[in-house]
């Protein structure tokens, strides 16, 4: 399923991230290795969106470094972001998933193919036709994920896509979020609720303050977490 | 009033018997702006696109002064246009004085600055939406251009109208670089300030009418068009 | 003065145009008086049969026909302002000045004519009675042969620029058209060309009050452009062009060209 040439791992040293005299984010050392779903967990306003976006490179660094396995140029390619808020084009949703596959040379027809399959994949297959703004708020996150997973990327970053969704659309991106996985998709997800941390997570980072405070396989930190911090936050206490 | 109801009736008469003056006067003025406003999307409609997605350091006074040239008085253009095109001057070896291709010139120098700067103005918001998406899918410069113009193509439509409207009703930089040549340079606009200075306020402000009426039918026709092309309200 | 060619030269050079398959063109600059009497409406079709030639005029002022013929621009020019013309062939511009035709200036004013022009014995006479009164008056103000003629006759009148830069004095800048507009619209006087003012659409409240005296007569002169200076000029174009024009058939048209019925200009080439 996935290229020879592995992206990963990815190396974080040092890295700091600033914005407007404010340090949002580090000093943070990480290494996100090859293989599971990595939940990144923490209070609202933790640095959880900035460590994605340092990762992606959509953020730049004040600090420190940001190394894949193999060159930048390489990489970037490879990697794939879900918003928060979905962004929308213009288009109709089919061409809305196609876009990435013709933006990378792939002919129009056999791009549109591949969008009608994603499409119906992520139960998208009644809506094809419409335009993509207007569907379902749940509808276009789908829309978001189909349009990440169809350049098959070694990794895909998520910034807390259910946040504004309900519990049919949550489960649906779940099960797709899943086979991803199970396809050897490296998965990187923001989110705040610890159910679907639960549920989702095969290790989990716990970023508080701008800093990374754990780091541990996921049965660990929901059954023991070390730091006082992520205690608070298991038990659903409002952290600091 | 008396000369605007006069001015309809001569209008309707002009009309109805297809005069041949009228309708080579028509055509004229038709090619000249079309030619102009085509030429000028061309070069501001990726201008301005290009203008949002790149950033460099004199980026700002760019934008400053491309907004200022929309208020260039188009008798100066015209006059400049005239130096440049002159026997006497740098390009008048091209024979191109009191032709329809002067007019065009004229027409496309105060036409770029307007449409480039409405496109600017639309995409920026445009951009605004698609910026995370498109780096995050690594679209280079070029791709970011063709997917902002293609998918902002409404607002450009309007931009492309604007600078149509402001070259069909443009008379002052055609009038010297033309020269008003019967059967030759002469357009709607020009005729209409000839025979005011005629003192033929009638038939001037039947031409007047026909004018408007031909700017309310282009921009009708383009909007229908374009209106069969989308999905939705948009 | 330099002699104009002989006409048998210029018949040779129509010769060749005429059994040429398409028409050839020539750039003449002309004034906005001229072309407002309507005379060439009258005499480009017929030069187009006669001589194969496609006359295209640019209507402008006289200051602009001139800047035109000194750049090259045109071919000729027809304008009627002799001080002009000869700074023009002083610098060399032209080959020559060809005298066509004249007509005449004529005084319009308000019907109700509070400077009592009606009654003006000579045109320095109506410029003073017009100063005194301080009544309205519209200038061309754009440096043509109108308005050079009507400055020398202010000039003739005793009437200093600063009597005409005081309120009653309005420099239009702008074509006769566009100027006698602005006298209707003020109810002013104004000094015009006869043929522009006979032609003119728009009178409302104005009249012909006074005309007649020599001192307004206008002369209209061709000048070709001097193919020395610019070597790309249709000179055989422009001589056949000015051969036509003081020919016999053009002093029948122009002799009786009438608007209204009055007769507009007098033939006054002389032919060799």
């Amino acid at each position: 399923m996935v290229a020879s040439a592995r992206i990963l791992p990815l190396e974080l040293t040092g890295v700091v991230a600033r914005a407007f005299g404010k340090q949002l984010l580090g000093p943070v050392d990480l290494t996100i290795g090859a293989t599971g779903l990595t939940v990144v967990m923490g209070p609202n306003g933790a640095g959880k969106t900035t460590l994605l976006r340092v990762m992606h490179g959509l953020r730049r660094i004040s600090a420190g470094t940001v190394v894949w396995s193999v060159d930048e140029a390489v990489a970037r390619r490879k990697q794939a972001f879900v918003f928060q808020s979905p962004i929308m084009m213009r288009r109709r949703v089919i061409d809305s998933i196609a876009f990435p596959l013709i933006l990378h040379g792939v002919d129009k027809r056999s791009a549109k193919q591949q969008a009608k399959d994603w499409a119906i994949r992520v139960g998208l297959g009644h809506v094809l036709h419409d335009w993509a703004p207007m569907i379902s708020g749940g509808e276009k996150q789908k829309l978001a994920v189909a349009r990440a997973l169809i350049c098959e990327p070694e990794i895909l970053f998520l910034d807390e896509p259910c946040a504004n969704l309900d519990g049919r659309s949550t489960r649906e991106i779940e099960t797709v979020l899943k086979q991803a996985e199970l396809a050897g998709i490296r998965i990187i997800m923001a989110t705040h609720n610890l159910g679907q941390a639960r549920r989702l997570a095969s290790d989990v980072i716990f970023v508080h303050g701008g800093k990374i405070l754990e780091t541990t396989p996921a049965d660990t930190f929901f059954d023991t977490p070390r730091t006082p911090q992520a205690k608070a936050f298991i038990q659903g206490d409002i952290v600091e | 009033m008396d000369s605007i109801s006069s001015g309809l009736l001569d209008a309707f008469a002009l009309i109805l018997t297809l005069d041949s003056d009228l309708v080579e006067i028509v055509l004229l003025s038709l090619r000249v702006t079309v030619t102009a406003v085509a030429i000028a999307a061309l070069i501001g409609l990726p201008f301005g696109a290009w203008l949002v997605v790149n950033r460099f350091r004199f980026r700002r006074y760019t934008i400053s002064v491309l907004n200022a040239l929309m208020g260039l008085p188009p008798v100066v253009v015209g006059l400049f246009v005239y130096l440049m095109l002159s026997r006497s001057g740098p390009f008048g070896v091209l024979g191109l004085l009191f032709t329809p291709t002067a007019m065009i010139i004229a027409q496309v120098i105060i036409v770029m600055p307007l449409i480039a700067s409405i496109a600017h103005q639309t995409i920026r918001d445009l951009w605004a939406e698609y910026h995370d998406l498109l780096i995050s899918l690594n679209a280079s410069r070029a791709q970011r251009i063709k997917v902002l113009l293609w998918d902002g193509r409404r607002a450009l439509i309007t931009a492309v109208l604007a600078g149509f409207g402001r070259a069909i009703g443009e008379v002052g930089a055609i009038m010297i670089v033309g020269g008003n040549i019967d059967h030759s340079t002469r357009v709607l606009t020009t005729s209409i300030a000839l025979e005011t200075s005629k003192g033929n306020f009638a038939f001037a402000m039947g031409l007047g009418i026909i004018l408007i009426t031909l700017a309310i039918a282009v921009n009708l026709a383009i909007h229908s068009i374009s209106r069969t092309e989308r999905a939705s309200t948009w | 003065m330099k002699r104009p060619p002989k006409y048998w030269r210029a018949a040779i050079v129509a010769l060749f145009i005429a059994t040429n398959a398409q028409a050839a063109e020539i750039k003449v600059a002309v004034t906005t008086s001229f072309y407002n009497s309507g005379l060439s409406d009258i005499l480009l079709p017929v030069i187009r049969d006669d001589l194969d030639l496609d006359v295209q005029l640019i209507v402008v002022g006289t200051g602009q026909a001139l800047r035109l013929g000194r750049a090259g621009d045109v071919d000729a020019i027809l304008v009627h302002s002799r001080k002009a013309e000869d700074a023009f062939l002083a610098g060399d511009f032209g080959t020559h000045r060809r005298e066509i035709m004249y007509n005449d200036f004529v005084f319009i004013g308000p019907s109700a004519d509070p400077a009592t022009l009606s009654e003006a014995t000579s045109a320095s006479d109506a410029m003073q009675r017009i100063k005194t009164t301080e009544s309205s008056f519209a200038s061309r103000g754009d440096d043509s042969g109108t308005h050079k003629k009507e400055l020398s006759l202010w000039g003739a009148a005793g009437v200093s620029e600063e009597d005409l830069s005081t309120g009653w004095y309005h420099a239009v800048g702008a074509g006769m058209g566009a100027t006698l507009n602005v006298a209707s619209g003020m109810d002013a006087y104004v000094l015009s060309d006869r043929a522009s003012w006979l032609n003119f659409g728009n009178k409302g409240g104005l009249a012909l009050l006074y005309a007649g005296d020599p001192t307004l007569f206008n002369q209209y002169a061709y000048i070709p452009v001097n193919p020395l200076r610019h070597s790309h000029v249709k000179k055989e174009l422009a001589l056949a062009l000015e051969e036509w024009l003081v020919g016999p058939k053009a002093e029948d048209l122009i002799s009786n060209y009438r608007i209204n019925g009055e007769l507009l200009f007098t033939f006054n080439a002389v032919r060799n």
